[in-house]
């Protein structure tokens, strides 16, 4: 379980923070002594023996309602001791999920025969990332299942507790909690830029499609792994781009990358070549023996409550997510009517996107390495942008830069979360990077230089005049000037 | 059925008396006047206008049967053919004597076949021999020869409108040699042949008049050929040929409008289509020359719709025996007694009536079912917008399913016509502009026609209203109104702002902000100040409204005083000093605006900070840290010192 990195000096192992336990509860379901084992709901991992099980329960327990009595409104959300951190989320009324992670350490070898000594790195994790981890978790469970209560309601406990095994314990083998940062704690959507014309011609298309196939209740179109349109509300669009993006793109685009299931071989529909397929459902419309069954999710849980079949569907870069009353069965025919339909329309529309893009691409001049990288978010809009991450697989997040600058970029936003006012606060990071974070309003930015021999001032303007160069729109682009506008120079 | 009548006869005929013994009745095409001649004139000359209000009436001597009379233009001289050699002429103007004169052909052993005025003095003698070019002298009482020319005619037919003469030549008749009269100057256009059905017996003149017609279409001229077919062989009918007629090069044929049938034929052009009577089925056909049949590039033409009658048409009964009760009668239509001119004149000399004959669009629209070519059609029709309009209102409101697509194609055929004419317009302007300096050429104004229908129009009569609707799905609304958007843009034409205003209003109404959100992420509305306003509305529903508007005045850039109010009502003061001092516009505002906003949040130290920022542009501006009286902040220097104390004052600095 341990992923030891080997670190500068003599034979120190490294071990990132791994995850210890995770379970959920509900301290009404056993109120009485001898009871207790009622509350659990899940416990990972499941081989832990019965009574530490309770006894873990027990004290998260004991400690949430402790605290409770300092602030009623505001309930403890984490626990810092030597070895671990842990986790609590309320996510709906008297149900909890704790997350226990154990904290990063450095293991350092002793003189022979002696045992290493173990130091933890207590220090080294940070809240809101976690506690946005924990949030996350919950989210994809409710995107999946529905909420908590409605399975009491259809099932009981009996019900609830073969949901939450089914669906964590395979969500919990791909969590990597050593990879999370900054973007879970966002939790954004990445945007793609596109031009107004362009946009329209996509407005258009699901327009039509929505109009011949009037069983389509909401549509999302995505480029690139970038959202363009969401036809769903703006936190169900959250997690389930998180989802596409994490876990459904990715999935399918290694398959590709490897050169099977070659995604270049077209289909005829009609008279026209197209490139398009399903993503869920069906993976090949021409096997007789096809499935027609699509992932259900739940949208609207604080209303009205909709579950629906979610059918992605792709041509070369674009994909579009058509979601249908789960109420519908959906069979062959449909399926054929909505290649027959989108795979022409879609193939073509892709194929215009990448043409616009490339010329946007062109215009903007070619692709300089910066000297600067860059985490721009929105709360408003939930736009994100980040010039320090690569391209997500499903495995792991990549990042550009070291992991101690990430951790200051935790830090900064840390403090922005800590106040209301508008913010600037610059920091000096050792081997020659200065990490900036500004935040205004509804924006966060944050931008790691490296400059050599910078002082304070220089970096100040250097930030200034960087952002001042793009004229884009923010989020659609990089840093435009409108942004620098809205972000008020306020050195902390 | 009667709405499917798409050719209707004019509500105001002109009516003069009809023809009998007595009365001749002849028809002058140019000036569109009918001539009731009776006696010879001797009992009276009733002309009648085109608008049946400027009725002449006038004596002329009997001098023998008159075979043809026509004014000049205005109708200053008055010319009378009675004999096959000569035409009298009698001036109609005030000040000039008005007995007649008299000018004979100048070819001998010719007899003249008619003539034309082309001009308030200028006339053309037709002879079977050639063509006289005269000028009139009417206060000379003579006539002086422009020019002639010799060639063997055996009819000719008049183009008033372009002054073109045509004449047919040659044995069979078919060889045709037009003229064309400007300004005193004759000139010849080069002849072409019209080709003739395969005929058996040769040697006689074949083409006749009648099956002969010259119109302007779209702005060229036309010789339209009604081309018979016999019955035995293959041919499925009759079909009108059309030649384009140009002023330089060769005439050329140009379009087939195929009639499938065969029999008696008339023809008229009414509103650019040609329309063929055709008198055996009591209907006409007609035809669209733009309209392109897909499947062939040979502009050969069916009927734009399956043939019609003209619509029934009731005449009141004259006479003497209809005084009191003038109940109307239905009027024969088709009759074997009606002539037909061009280009959409139609007379019953019998029953004394002239028709204009006019296409009726509405019946056209559900008789067209293929929703493109309609518009197409439409469009290119002279009163169509009311037309289009409806056509708009009537394909959104039934909301079929699958009519998204149809939508888009008929807003972008309205818009390219719309586009087109605002380029003009744009090059117009752009030419006036630059001044007359370049060429000679004077710059035309474009004509809007009614072709035009532009966002005010859509908005007013389709989309307003349309948005109102209970019955359609917002979906749907939406989706159309995005369509509309997308069309404009697609033609690059600026959307206004009104059309936005429904957008936002639409969703509004129907709670989908976080699709207006997205839509002003792309720029799909553009922005613009009262757009800006507009969301400031929103932010008390919708919160992310107030960064969304604040941005767009910010790229603006025009509205730095709005985005102050807008950051003060927040109280967000700093944020606002902050803002206006990035756009360099800190030493014009108001240290009171200032200062009234910093002491309304209650907040010491912001109040304590705007104070001194102000004490401080003093320094800077003025060199003392004062206020001066007319800045009014007496009040707020009055709290300063007993909030802060006399010492917190920046000293001022004395030299």
């Amino acid at each position: 379980l341990f992923s030891p990195r080997m670190a500068t000096g003599m034979q120190e192992k490294q071990y990132t923070p791994s995850l210890l336990n995770f379970f959920i509860y509900n301290p009404k379901f056993g109120p009485r002594e001898g009871e207790e084992e009622k509350k659990i709901l899940f416990y990972h991992p499941s081989d832990v023996e019965k009574n530490e099980k309770i006894r873990n329960v027990g004290l998260c327990e004991a400690i949430v309602q402790f605290t409770r009595t300092f602030c009623p409104s505001k309930p403890a959300k984490s626990l810092h001791t030597q070895k671990n951190r842990q986790f609590f989320f309320e996510p709906e009324e008297n149900f909890w999920i704790v997350m226990v992670v154990r904290n990063p350490m450095v293991e350092k070898p002793n003189k022979e025969g002696k045992p290493p000594t173990i130091e933890y790195q207590e220090e080294e994790i940070l809240d809101t990332v976690y506690g946005a981890v924990l949030q996350q978790c919950y989210s994809m469970y409710k995107l999946f299942n529905g909420t908590f209560a409605r399975a009491m309601e259809a099932g009981g406990v009996e019900l609830l507790t073969q949901k939450l095994e089914k669906f964590f314990y395979r969500y919990l083998q791909t969590l990597h909690l050593q990879s999370c940062d900054l973007l879970d704690v966002f939790g954004g959507i990445s945007f793609f830029p596109l031009d107004k014309m362009t946009y329209l011609k996509i407005q258009s298309f699901v327009n039509r499609v929505e109009e011949s196939l009037s069983l389509i209740k909401y549509t999302a179109f995505l480029y690139n792994d970038q959202l363009i349109w969401s036809g769903l509300e703006q936190d169900d669009m959250r997690i389930l781009y998180k989802y596409l993006t994490t876990s459904l793109f990715p999935r399918h685009s290694e398959p590709e990358l490897a050169g099977r299931d070659s995604p270049l071989r077209p289909e005829v529909a009609g008279n026209l070549l197209h490139y398009g397929r399903f993503l869920t459902g069906p993976s090949n419309l021409k096997d007789p023996e096809a499935k027609f069954r699509f992932p259900k999710i739940f949208v609207n849980t604080d209303d009205s409550y909709e579950e629906l079949h979610l059918i992605v569907y792709k041509a070369m870069s674009a994909a579009v997510c058509f979601m249908i009353s789960a109420s519908e069965e959906l069979g062959r025919e449909f399926c054929e009517q909505l290649d027959g339909l989108v795979g022409p329309q879609l193939t073509l529309l892709a194929s215009d996107i990448c043409e616009q893009y490339n010329i946007n691409r062109r215009v903007s001049g070619p692709d300089k390495e910066p000297q600067f990288k860059f985490i721009y978010f929105n709360h408003m809009n939930l736009a994100e942008k980040s010039t320090i991450h690569m391209r997500k697989t499903a495995s792991v997040s990549l990042t550009s830069v070291h992991p101690d600058l990430m951790k200051i970029l935790g830090d900064i936003h840390a403090d922005f979360v800590r106040v209301d006012e508008d913010e600037e606060i610059i920091v000096k990071a050792m081997t020659d990077y200065w990490v900036v974070g500004k935040k205004s309003d509804q924006r966060e930015l944050y931008v790691i230089l490296n400059q050599k021999n910078a002082n304070l001032i220089e970096v100040n303007e250097e930030v200034k005049r960087l952002c001042k160069f793009e004229t884009m729109d923010p989020f659609l682009y990089t840093i435009s000037t409108k942004l620098v506008d809205m972000l008020v120079t306020k050195t902390a | 059925m009667s709405e499917e009548h798409y050719l209707e006869l004019c509500d105001s005929p002109v009516q003069f008396e009809n023809a009998s013994s007595v009365n001749n009745v002849f028809f002058d095409e140019a000036n569109k006047q009918v001539f009731a001649v009776r006696s010879g004139g001797a009992t009276g000359v009733v002309v009648k206008g085109p608008d049946d209000k400027n009725s002449i009436a006038f004596r002329m001597e009997d001098k023998g049967e008159v075979k043809c009379i026509k004014f000049s233009y205005e109708n200053k001289i008055l010319a009378v053919q009675r004999s096959p050699k000569s035409v009298d002429f009698i001036n109609f103007m005030p000040d000039l004597p008005h007995s007649e004169f008299s000018q004979e052909c100048k070819t001998k052993n010719a007899t003249v076949l008619g003539f034309c005025w082309t001009s308030w003095n200028e006339i053309v003698f037709i002879t079977d021999q050639g063509v006289e070019f005269y000028q009139v002298l009417p206060d000379k009482r003579s006539l002086k020869l422009l020019k002639s020319h010799s060639i063997n005619v055996n009819w000719y037919v008049y183009c008033p409108e372009t002054s073109v003469i045509l004449l047919s030549t040659t044995v069979q008749g078919n060889v045709l040699q037009p003229f064309a009269f400007k300004c005193g100057t004759m000139s010849k256009m080069s002849k072409f042949e019209i080709e003739l059905p395969v005929v058996t017996k040769p040697a006689k003149i074949i083409l006749s008049e009648r099956d002969i017609a010259v119109a302007t279409i779209y702005g060229q001229l036309y010789v339209m050929y009604l081309k018979h077919h016999s019955r035995t062989g293959n041919n499925p009918g009759a079909e009108v040929v059309l030649y384009h007629l140009q002023r330089e090069g060769a005439c050329k044929r140009s379009h087939i409008l195929k009639l499938n049938t065969t029999g008696k034929f008339a023809l008229n052009v009414v509103d650019n289509l040609v329309i063929v009577h055709h008198q055996s089925s009591q209907t006409s056909f007609m035809f669209d020359i733009k309209m392109k049949d897909t499947d062939s590039n040979l502009n050969i033409h069916q009927p734009v719709l399956p043939a019609r009658s003209i619509h029934p048409y009731k005449i009141a009964l004259t006479g003497p025996a209809a005084v009191g009760s003038q109940t109307p009668v239905p009027c024969e239509l088709y009759s074997s007694t009606w002539s037909v001119f061009q280009p959409d004149i139609i007379i019953s000399a019998s029953e004394g009536y002239l028709w204009y004959l006019q296409v009726k669009l509405k019946p056209v629209v559900s008789l067209l079912q293929d929703k493109s070519k309609l518009m197409e059609f439409l469009l290119r029709r002279r009163d169509c917008k009311m037309v289009i309009l409806s056509v708009c209102s009537q394909m959104l409101s039934r909301g079929d399913k699958g009519s998204l697509p149809v939508v888009a194609i008929v807003f972008d055929k309205l818009n390219q016509v719309y586009k087109e004419y605002l380029e003009a317009e744009q090059s117009y302007t752009m030419a006036v502009e630059c001044g007359p300096s370049r060429g000679s050429t004077a710059h035309k104004r474009p004509v809007r026609t009614q072709a035009v229908i532009d966002q005010s129009d859509m908005y007013t009569h389709v989309l307003s209203l349309f948005t109102e609707r209970k019955d359609v799905s917002h979906k749907f609304i939406i989706a159309v109104l995005m369509e509309y958007i997308r069309s404009l843009n697609q033609f690059q034409i600026t959307v206004q702002h009104y059309l936005y205003e429904l957008v936002i209003k639409t969703l509004v109404q129907h709670n989908l902000l976080y699709m207006l959100h997205q839509f002003l992420q792309y720029h799909v509305l553009s922005d613009s100040k009262p757009l800006a306003c507009l969301l400031l509305s929103l932010e008390s529903t919708y919160p992310p409204a107030h960064q969304l508007s604040l941005d767009m005045l910010k790229r603006l850039s025009t509205a730095n005083d709005e985005i102050v109010e807008v950051l003060l009502s927040k109280q967000q003061v700093l944020g606002a000093l902050r803002f206006i001092r990035s756009v360099g516009g800190h030493d014009n505002i108001s240290a009171r605006k200032f200062l009234d906003a910093a002491r309304q949040t209650k907040d010491q130290m912001l109040f304590y900070t705007i104070f001194r920022f102000f004490e401080q542009r003093n320094q800077r501006l003025r060199g003392s840290p004062n206020f001066t009286p007319g800045e009014h902040c007496e009040e707020h220097v009055a709290y300063f010192k007993q909030a802060f104390g006399e010492q917190a004052f920046i000293k001022p600095v004395t030299l």
